[in-house]
């Protein structure tokens, strides 16, 4: 009898949970397969680009002028230019972020911390595209007040606001690797006299080092791979320069420039978005890596 | 009559509107061990915390009354709890090292604390916390190994060296031993006894066998029953506590039919 009574609920949640788990994997799989599809179809396209330019001319070439007469493929004045457009991003957010970060997880009475990580959120959820003409209509007329020779479309204004989109990822990602550091160490520092500057910058910024450098390399390859904020405020010229009130021109934002004109589909200028693109993604996904890798040591030293 | 190092008057805690303890006034005597008993939630661990003002880093704490130490209460306006804290040193009842070298867990309070003396002269206050703290022989070969790499009773140990370098008066001890075997168990209660010719030891025990082994003094405390508000019904020496009670509450937890 009682055996009948057990039965029969158990199995019904058997079947309920083999449901359930199988949807999920069903989901799972198709995100597994669209990305595979999406890295299929750009190395399909890199390997056509790759049959026509030689490795050689992409990586020694110094120039990028693909759409004109003298075309030529190096690969360096787009490298360049996301690497100093996201330098800037980096001096703007990386130190803001953890004083951010500092402030919210050691300072900050509840109240503020209360208002504070939300505001924070929504500085997040703000759409590009209002960074970018931000950085153009108020960033670059305010540097060109301040630096007359600055240009129209230049490096700097695009990075410092990018750095101010970013810095909210920053904040949260390193309040979370401090916030994580056990209380215990906080009231041994506290109970040796240390004040609380001290505790933060000896004790608890050295414990959750692993997990503020995977925060700090999220943020690097979250602004290489930026798109709207340089496609708007820092240029279409491929220059391999370090003058940061110049117009340049990142990848991101070439790749939106041709994927917007009207440069032929089948054409070798159109095939090198994927090219870049697939440099692009191969930047991103070390860091990705690289990020993961390290976060996941920290945790292992505190279980 | 001992010498009393610190005098607490009437003191009340609050967690937020929760009243945790209330108008304790108890002495704490020099170069003695105070042991503070009682059952689980009647507030030690708050009495404790509250006398190196270790307390008021949870939000919402709100403490009432004074502990004079030397004479001067410790929550007047204008002390800096980082001050007191320097001079009534705290050993918590998990071992909690820092994820440094042993040298580097002793050597950083120190020089957070001012020490300006050489490599040598720093090397030589590491060696003898630990020797003081009975842990030297056992580390002396890997002093520049993670403090982790050590078992819980040395670790336990390393706390105590690092709390006792920086030369506090006071060290309070919460219940130090209950994460720990009872051979570890044993070694800390011998180094309590050998530190108390140049501390004075105030100790959180659950442990009854424990606070009459090794206290000089016992605190007994205990909930009021209708708010659940903690206080000291009694105080003395352990012997007397522990033979002669004066409190009919006091006898039945020492002997067990309490708690
Ligand atoms: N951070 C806190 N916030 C709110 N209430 C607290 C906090 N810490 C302790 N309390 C409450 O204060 C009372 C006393 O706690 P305390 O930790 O001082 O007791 P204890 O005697 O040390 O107990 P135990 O023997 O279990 O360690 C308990 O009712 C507890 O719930
Ligand atoms: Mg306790």
């Amino acid at each position: 009898m009682t055996s009948l009574i057990h039965d029969l609920p158990a199995r019904k949640a058997r079947s309920t949970d083999t449901f359930v788990r199988g949807v999920l994997f069903i989901v799972s799989l198709i995100s597994i397969l669209t990305t595979i599809g999406i890295v299929f179809v750009l190395l399909q396209e890199t390997l056509y680009f790759f049959s026509e330019v030689s490795l050689a001319q992409f990586f020694l070439d110094t120039r990028w002028t693909p759409l004109f007469v003298s075309r030529r493929f190096g690969i360096w004045p787009l490298v360049n230019g996301t690497l100093l457009v996201s330098f800037i991003a980096l001096l703007v957010a990386l130190p803001l972020g953890l004083l951010a970060a500092i402030f919210m997880s050691e300072y900050a009475s509840p109240g503020v911390r209360g208002w504070l990580k939300p505001t924070l959120e929504i500085l997040a959820g703000i759409p590009t595209v209002v960074y970018g003409y931000f950085a153009l209509n108020f960033v670059t007329p305010w540097l060109q007040k301040i630096f007359p020779q600055t240009q129209i479309f230049n490096a700097l204004s695009a990075g410092l606001v990018m750095g101010f989109m970013i810095l909210p990822l920053v904040a949260s990602l390193s309040e979370d690797a401090i916030a994580s550091v056990p209380y215990s160490l906080r009231e041994a520092a506290y109970s040796l006299g240390a004040t609380r500057w001290e505790t933060v910058t000896q004790v608890l910024i050295p414990a959750a080092f692993s997990g503020i450098t995977a925060a700090f390399i999220l943020a690097f390859s979250r602004a290489v791979g930026e798109t709207m904020i340089v496609a708007i405020a820092a240029g279409q010229q491929p220059k391999l320069t370090l003058n940061v009130l110049e117009s340049i021109e990142t990848m991101t934002a070439y790749i939106v420039q041709v994927s917007l004109g009207d440069t032929p589909q089948q054409s070798l200028a159109f095939r090198t978005i994927f090219a870049v693109g697939m440099m692009l993604f191969l930047m991103t996904l070390i860091m990705n890596l690289l990020s993961y890798y390290i976060a996941r040591r920290v945790r292992e030293v505190y279980q | 009559m001992p010498e009393t190092i610190i005098e607490i008057r009437n003191l009340s805690v609050w967690y937020g509107n929760f009243h945790a303890i209330r108008d304790v006034t108890l002495p704490i005597y020099r170069n003695a061990i105070t042991a503070i008993i009682g059952p689980s939630g009647c507030g030690k661990s708050t009495l404790l915390r509250s006398l190196n003002r270790m307390n008021e880093l949870i939000p919402g704490v709100q403490t009432t009354g004074e502990v004079l130490y030397q004479g001067q209460n410790i929550y007047a306006p204008g002390v800096d709890p980082v001050s007191v804290r320097r001079r009534i040193g705290m050993v918590f009842q998990k071992p909690n090292p820092f994820p440094k070298s042993i040298y580097e867990n002793i050597a950083w309070g120190v020089r957070i604390n001012g020490f300006r003396g050489s490599k040598a002269e720093l090397d030589a206050v590491v060696e003898n916390a630990l020797r003081q703290a009975a842990l030297w022989d056992e580390v002396k070969h890997k002093l520049h190994e993670s403090g982790f790499s050590l078992s819980g009773g040395q670790q336990q140990r390393l706390c105590i060296a690092r709390t006792i370098a920086l030369r506090p008066e006071v060290i309070l001890m919460d219940e130090p031993a209950s994460a720990l075997d009872p051979i570890a168990t044993l070694r800390i209660e011998e180094l309590m006894q050998a530190l108390k010719k140049d501390f004075t030891i105030v100790v959180v025990t659950h442990n009854m066998q424990q606070a009459a082994r090794v206290s000089d003094y016992t605190a007994m405390m205990m909930l009021v029953e209708e708010t659940r508000t903690g206080t000291v019904i009694e105080f003395g020496e352990t012997q007397k506590i522990f033979t002669h009670p004066s409190d009919k509450r006091t006898e039945d937890y020492v002997t067990g039919r309490f708690g």
